[in-house]
């Protein structure tokens, strides 16, 4: 317990460092979701209908631009050799890894999601119902994305690779998550309907993810 | 405690790199593994620290904790220093210290035996190269662990810190610790020496 919580503590405390990945995550949130209304134009109705959708994107695009330093930059440093040497279980450590990239990075972008519902017109109770499908979802993101962040240490390409390999990863999640936030902003859907599946895939995710991303890590031995 | 390598065959990228080796380092002993640049000297500790897979043979701990793996028994210190540089010096020792299980006391006097304990709250990206290493040399001491694989590691060290290095090794033997170590300088601590060949 003493470990994971050690290295859940490293990985928060270096990605809200300077040049860490905390900032550079919703700064990129920021930046896709203020350039919207730009790019759609002034319209109100067509944005408050958009607005989750992009909300979500932001949100999926943010995770995934900080996710392939996730193993990678410890397995250029030599950490990874003694994470795979210690006595804490890899699936563990792969998955306070995965926790402290959330805390890092998934969390600042929910609690930068009321701020930017202003500028998508959507009212208190569509930002809340984002906010929440955001806060359900964001883990689900990341603990598969961990999957694609593993095997890029495998097979010694970062960057694009983890876009091609999690993005299809993660389209469930982003159909439920928006699903379940249109229904909380116009219905004729009931909210619980897909928010309880998004809740599963997120739990589905945390348990597969972890073992997922530790197996490819033993076969990547180098 | 014994550490055996039998019939040991490492392959790197579908090419044999070395095959039939054999090695033993008792406890108290210390073996130098030399050799010329491709003949797999890290290679071979990184089959032993187990992040490699054995192509073939066996490595065994004999008299060593018997419900942990030799791995979880063992400290790989290698090029790479383990090192975050946004943390600062006692921030990575105390981080290593917490995740391998070591004992919190020994942090400040792992710093202060390498003679970095005046440097301890400057971040690690600011430290030289020679530093670096004495850093991870520390979390040799900060963690208990009887079997050091060492890769080259007196490089970047200047002459004040071979000697405490060679001291921190003396120390580590006389307490029935192991070590096995590749390098091209010598130890500077009375050692066997294993003599890979070149490559075929």
């Amino acid at each position: 317990m003493i470990a994971l919580s050690a290295l859940v503590r490293r990985d928060v405390r270096v990605a809200l460092r300077v040049g860490g990945g905390a900032l550079i995550g919703v700064l990129f949130f920021l930046t896709v979701v203020v350039l919207m209304p730009f790019a759609v134009g002034p319209d109100l109705a067509l944005l408050k209908q958009l607005g989750p959708a992009i909300l979500w994107l932001g949100a999926l695009l943010a995770s995934l631009l900080t996710l392939d330093r996730l193993f990678m930059a410890d397995h250029e440093d030599g950490s990874l050799d003694v994470i795979l040497m210690s006595r804490t279980p890899l699936e563990l450590a792969c998955a306070a890894k995965a926790l402290a990239h959330w805390l890092a990075v998934g969390l600042p972008l929910i609690i930068a999601t009321p701020v930017l519902g202003l500028l998508l017109n959507l009212d208190g109770a569509a930002t809340g119902a984002v906010a929440l499908t955001l806060f359900v979802g964001t883990p689900a993101l990341t603990f598969t994305g961990m999957i694609g962040a593993a095997l890029a240490v495998t097979l010694r390409r970062g960057g694009l690779l983890l876009a091609v390999l999690v993005l299809p990863l993660s389209i469930p999640v982003l159909i439920f998550g928006v699903a379940a936030s249109q229904a909380a902003i116009s219905g004729p859907l009931p909210f619980g309907t897909p928010f309880s599946i998004l809740c599963a895939l997120s739990l589905a995710s945390l348990v597969i993810g972890p073992f997922a991303a530790a197996m490819s890590l033993r076969q990547g031995l180098d | 405690m014994k550490l055996t390598g039998r019939g040991l065959r490492c392959e790197r990228g579908q090419r044999e790199v070395f095959s039939g080796l054999d090695f033993m380092v008792a406890a108290g002993e210390a073996v130098a593994v030399t050799g010329p640049n491709g003949a797999g000297k890290t290679s071979l500790l990184r089959l032993t620290a187990g992040l490699l897979a054995l192509a073939g043979g066996s490595i065994a701990l004999e008299g060593g904790e018997p419900d942990l793996t030799l791995p979880e028994q063992a400290h790989y210190l290698g090029h790479r220093d383990a090192l975050k540089p946004a943390l600062s010096v006692s921030e990575n020792l105390s981080f290593w210290q917490d995740f391998l299980g070591g004992d919190a006391a020994e942090t400040s006097h792992a710093l202060s035996v390498v003679g970095l304990d005046h440097v301890a709250h400057l971040p690690a990206a600011v430290l030289s190269a020679g530093q670096r290493r004495r850093l991870s040399v520390a979390r040799l001491l900060a963690v208990k662990r009887p079997v050091w694989l060492l890769d080259e590691p007196t490089s970047a060290l200047d002459t004040e810190g071979q000697n405490t290095f060679a001291a921190i090794m003396t120390g580590h033997l006389a307490g029935g610790g192991l070590i096995l170590a590749a390098t091209h300088a010598p130890l500077d601590v009375a050692a066997r020496e294993l003599r890979m060949g070149a490559v075929g």
